[in-house]
């Protein structure tokens, strides 16, 4: 082997040491999720049993107890606020696709990217204002509605990719067969993009489903159970900041199992919409 | 083979009553003007090839038949465009109707990601047909018309995009002809192909033509020459000249259209 001059060992050693530095990165950008993981398994596994995930909370200081109430509440919310959003955010994006060229669209676009920016505390805060105020009590309603009003956004921007993605020649085959606009969008280009805007949406539904900040405000939080739509409602991120908060050591425990749920519910919503994007790209193949 | 008798020039303007007539076509994309005052009939139950080089406007006269260029924007038609005598190219022409009555088979095959079943039964259903029976015997007949169904008869209920590209193009065929259409219009509908699926749509077209008018665009002057009854020739937009298929390829008028059948340019 012949020697290497100075030039091309430090080229050799420059190349290594980028390679390595951004492995590096590459790695701290999964270490965190991996040490949450760690960290609320450690703590919450214990607490996470059929107690926890079928009964109502005890008052402080008894032992067991769960969060049932909390479990359910936090569905129930994201279920209104998916009600809420869906068809508002699909049409909202269909119609930015399709006709997006106005300076009316233009507008649209941009303040839903406003919206998207919005901190979801001053979310929060406004709903209380729009809402709880005028009812004179905390809601589901309004915890569903300001999950909702961050839904919007997402769902409207990935809509609008999703529907331009799909090709042009799908939309004159099917107006060439003599198909109305209307008929073309629901029955073509609509389920040609279906695929990506379901991915959209389930990512959509992990980001609002561990959000405490629009539900303090609004959902309040509740030690009961409560179905009803204009009646403070228990949910898991409110109560993990009320667990964790509170004195008891028995309380911190439960909010460490809660904070585990949370996060396998964030976790399976984010495979499946990983699943489901690898199904697509599967099809259009 | 049976011997192809070319129909002699005068037969061009003979009175068989024209199924398609253009009167002072003209296309502008913005400024550009793309269809320079075109006067053509189209016989019925006939194949009308339309050659010509890139971009001499070939294509946009095609879409101007069944409005198509309605979709594109900042493009203006003027001039008068009959089926059956009635004007077309009117604000008042019930589009949706039109193009049931022309059907379009574009370039590159475009089968809905549906399964094939789905893509032949869409022009059916959206045209109110609901019946299974009915749509069972639309798909098959219309399969079997565009020389498929032996081939997908046991995968009607697979993705349509799992079909090779030749099998996709006579799928997209299909599609036409299951609502009945009255004409064909065909852009370049064997450009994508390999040469075995391009015959098959080429002999496909000589079996439509007894039932339907056709007008193909195509880039390959020997598939004019062999499907075709009728020849335009198109040159930066205007219609150079139009006869019968042999003459414009043995005999033409003018010179820029043997040059261009020459291969001297395009």
């Amino acid at each position: 082997m012949r020697m290497l001059g100075i030039y091309e060992r430090w080229r050799r050693f420059w190349n290594l040491s980028t390679l390595t530095l951004t492995g590096i990165c590459a790695v701290a950008v999964m270490a965190p999720v991996f040490i949450i993981l760690a960290y609320l398994i450690a703590n919450g596994i214990r607490s996470v049993n059929l107690e926890f995930l079928t009964s109502l909370p005890k008052p402080p200081g008894e032992p067991g107890g769960g969060m049932a109430n909390a479990i359910v509440g936090s569905f129930y919310m994201v279920g209104l606020a998916l009600i809420l959003s869906l068809p508002i955010g699909v049409g909202a994006g269909m119609y930015l696709a399709e006709f997006g060229q106005s300076r009316y669209a233009n507008l649209v676009r941009f303040v839903a990217d406003v919206l998207n920016g919005v901190p979801s505390i001053v979310i929060g805060v406004s709903v209380w204002a729009l809402l709880v105020v005028p009812m004179r009590s905390f809601s589901a309603l309004a915890g569903g509605v300001a999950l909702a009003f961050i839904m919007i956004p997402m769902i409207t921007r990935t809509t609008e990719e999703m529907v331009r993605a799909v090709p042009n020649a799908l939309r004159e085959a099917s107006l060439g067969l003599g198909a109305t606009y209307a008929r073309t969008m629901w029955s073509v280009v609509l389920p040609a993009a279906r695929g990506g805007i379901v991915t959209g949406v389930m990512l959509a539904l992990a980001r609002v489903f561990g959000e405490a900040a629009p539900l303090l405000f609004t959902a309040l939080g509740n030690r009961f159970w409560n179905l009803y739509l204009d009646r403070p409602m228990a949910n898991l991120p409110t109560q993990i900041y009320e667990y964790a908060k509170s004195p008891y050591e028995s309380w911190h425990q439960q909010a460490w199992a809660a904070a585990l749920v949370l996060i396998l519910v964030v976790l399976v919503l984010n495979v499946v919409a990983r699943v489901s994007t690898r199904e697509r790209f599967r099809a259009l193949r | 083979m049976a011997t192809v008798v070319f129909p002699r020039r005068e037969e061009v303007t003979t009175p068989t009553q024209p199924k398609i007539s253009t009167r002072n076509l003209n296309v502008y994309y913005g400024s550009f003007h793309a269809i320079k005052d075109v006067n053509l009939d189209i016989l019925p139950n006939r194949i009308t090839a339309l050659i010509g080089p890139s971009g001499c406007g070939k294509s946009t006269f095609l879409r101007c038949l069944n409005r198509m260029n309605d979709l594109i924007e900042g493009v203006r038609v003027e001039g008068s465009v009959t089926l059956d005598g009635e004007e077309i190219n009117s604000a008042r022409t019930d589009v949706v109707a039109l193009r049931r009555r022309v059907g379009m088979v574009f370039q590159r095959p475009n089968p809905f990601p549906m399964s094939i079943y789905d893509n032949v039964a869409y022009g059916p259903r959206i045209h109110g047909i609901r019946r299974r029976t009915v749509l069972n015997e639309i798909v098959e007949r219309s399969l079997r018309q565009a020389a498929l169904w032996d081939e997908v008869k046991d995968k009607l209920r697979q993705s349509a995009l799992a079909l090779s590209g030749g099998q996709q193009q006579r799928l997209c065929i299909a599609r036409v002809l299951a609502v009945e259409p009255e004409v064909l219009l065909m852009d370049e509908p064997a450009s994508a192909l390999d040469p075995t699926a391009t015959f098959r749509i080429e002999e496909l077209m000589q079996e439509l033509k007894s039932r339907y008018t056709i007008v193909i665009v195509t880039h390959n002057m020997q598939q004019a020459a062999r499907v075709s009854q009728f020849t335009g020739f198109f040159y930066k937009g205007e219609l150079y000249e139009f006869g019968g298929t042999a003459k414009i390829f043995t005999n033409p008028d003018r010179r820029e259209t043997e040059d261009y059948i020459r291969g001297r340019f395009g």
